[in-house]
């Protein structure tokens, strides 16, 4: 496969009846299949096979649905390209040449290019927003607790929750149907998605609906995303939406407080990784720490160390108030910000992601310009509310996506809303 | 510039607290840009002090038995064993 969308490419069928029988399905490979190897795109799980599902990949086989493939990612779900796997780069099946946005483009990637009608990825800070986007597609981002993280490899785990894509708004939501709900083995889980029936809610009724386009995610995006968006937005305006401007002030500081909680919570969930239990072992010798830090600094890419040093950073002595402290004041204002506005608005709008997908290789160099590019997905995760990316068009040919924002556990609102785009 | 500018050395003694070992070449390329991020992250300053939700609450489920991996399955991924247990390297 000319993309290199799969990491692993196996077929696990799974139950002979239900309401996915017939469909295929990608899962990111950070996401836990017993006996099948799940490698978070990293050298440091290579080799790594679980002896367990996760709860979603429980609820697919039983949904009936087969598992056609592990998709690619940046390693550990840090990036914005999926760039960072130690797999190698995707393509973007719908724009070659670039990037399928990160880090779960081989999810988006397998639902764009027809390799699975239906894809699982996880978002911890756009991660199934952006490449949904990128590639033209339907993504996801559930609430915070609407879907079990029980067999996701934890990376930020405060922010991060598993999503579906789909080609049509109807389609991801019959896969959040499947994986919605409450999971004994996930103590943040919450019981409003437990009989949930997203996909009816795909009417595309938009008539009388209140619609918020806060200023500041449309400050600074390319001129030729926010003309693609609001012809969009004029589309819905022809269907009976009204929208009105309103102000987030706070998003200003959303992309330093959440890579300073994610990197944090990074440097915490991936102390596991030590080529012992499991993991990526080193022929040093020594003692237990000389080989534990040589087997990470083998297995893990630039982009984790980075992370997982500048978390270690922000959390020593000295720097706890300074970064972590701060950056969960910026986390709280945030909340209430998000809590305003939808109180004046049913839902929120803006870009997906404020640039059309990078040409491969363009970005890697510089991270702090790549983590700007999460200007408007991050928010979100922040504010623990559910979002929707779903195409709005095209600029020079590249895919740009619509984001929408509900009120937390608002998805069925969001999927009328958002149907009526695609 | 910050007055806490990274130089190589806090490089190096974060790498120690985390645990991975990194080569000059990547102490060098972090320094650069450790500074750059790190100042960025300082405009968090600006961020007011905000009364937090305070409606958090522990989840606990009982201590109860039940059932888990077994030594087998748990151990299967572990590069070592030895009598079912990890094998790992001595401590000091």
């Amino acid at each position: 496969m000319s993309e290199n969308i799969f990491i692993t490419e196996e077929r696990i069928e799974g139950a002979d009846d239900g309401p996915l029988a017939g469909t295929t399905v990608a899962v990111k490979d950070n996401i836990s299949t017993e006996g099948v190897r799940t490698t978070c795109g990293s050298r440091m799980l290579e080799d790594y096979v679980p002896p367990y599902d996760a709860t979603v990949v429980s609820r697919l086989k039983d949904a009936g649905a087969t598992i056609v493939g592990k998709a690619n990612m940046d390693e550990f779900g840090m990036g914005t390209t999926t760039e960072t796997s130690y797999f190698g780069e995707t393509d973007n099946p719908t724009a070659p040449g670039h990037v399928p946005g990160g880090s779960s483009g081989g999810s988006a990637a397998a639902v764009a290019a027809g390799e699975a009608d239906l894809a699982l990825g996880s978002d911890t800070g756009g991660s199934v927003r952006c490449p949904a986007a990128f590639c033209g597609v339907v993504g996801i981002k559930p609430t915070y607790g609407l879907v079990s993280r029980y067999g996701l490899v934890a990376y930020g785990n405060s922010l991060e929750q598993i999503g579906p894509f789909g080609e049509t708004v109807e389609d991801a939501a019959r896969l959040l149907d499947v994986i919605a709900g409450s999971d004994e083995h996930d103590a943040t889980t919450r019981t409003e998605g437990d009989d949930s029936n997203y996909a009816d809610a795909a009417s595309g009724d938009v008539d009388g609906l209140q619609i918020g386009v806060p200023t500041e995610l449309l400050e600074g995006a390319d001129e030729g995303v926010v003309e693609t968006f609001w012809d969009a937005m004029t589309d819905l305006e022809g269907r009976g939406a009204e929208y009105h401007e309103v102000s987030l002030p706070s998003v200003e500081h959303a992309v330093e407080a959440y890579y300073v909680i994610a990197m944090s919570e990074a440097s915490s969930n991936l102390a596991r990784f030590d080529g012992v239990r499991y993991g990526h072992a080193s022929d040093a010798s020594g003692n237990w720490n000389d080989t534990f830090a040589r087997a990470r600094e083998e297995g893990f890419g630039d982009e984790v160390k980075r992370r997982i040093l500048l978390g270690t950073y922000a959390l020593s002595a000295g720097y706890h108030d300074k970064y972590y402290k701060k950056a969960q004041d910026a986390r709280a204002w945030v909340k209430q910000d998000f809590d305003q506005a939808l109180s004046e608005a049913d839902v929120l709008a803006s870009p997906t992601m404020p640039v059309p997908p990078f040409e491969l290789g363009e970005s890697l160099d510089d991270p702090l310009q790549l983590y700007l590019a999460d200007a408007n997905t991050v928010p979100i995760n922040l504010a623990d509310l559910p979002a929707i990316s779903v195409p709005a068009g095209e600029t020079d040919g590249l895919p740009v996506g619509l984001q929408l924002v509900g009120p937390a556990f608002g998805e069925p609102l969001l999927i009328e809303a958002a149907s009526a785009l695609a | 510039m910050s007055d806490d500018a990274v130089n190589p050395e806090e490089v190096r003694h974060v790498a120690e607290l985390a645990r991975i070992d990194l080569d000059d070449d990547e102490v060098g390329r972090f320094t650069g840009q450790f500074a750059d991020i790190l100042e960025y992250f300082e405009t968090l300053d600006e961020v007011p002090e905000v009364d937090r939700d305070a409606d958090l609450a522990n989840v606990m489920r009982p201590d109860e038995e039940r059932p888990s991996l077994d030594s087998a399955e748990a151990l299967r991924n572990a590069p070592e064993t030895e009598d079912g247990y990890f094998k790992g390297p001595n401590v000091s």
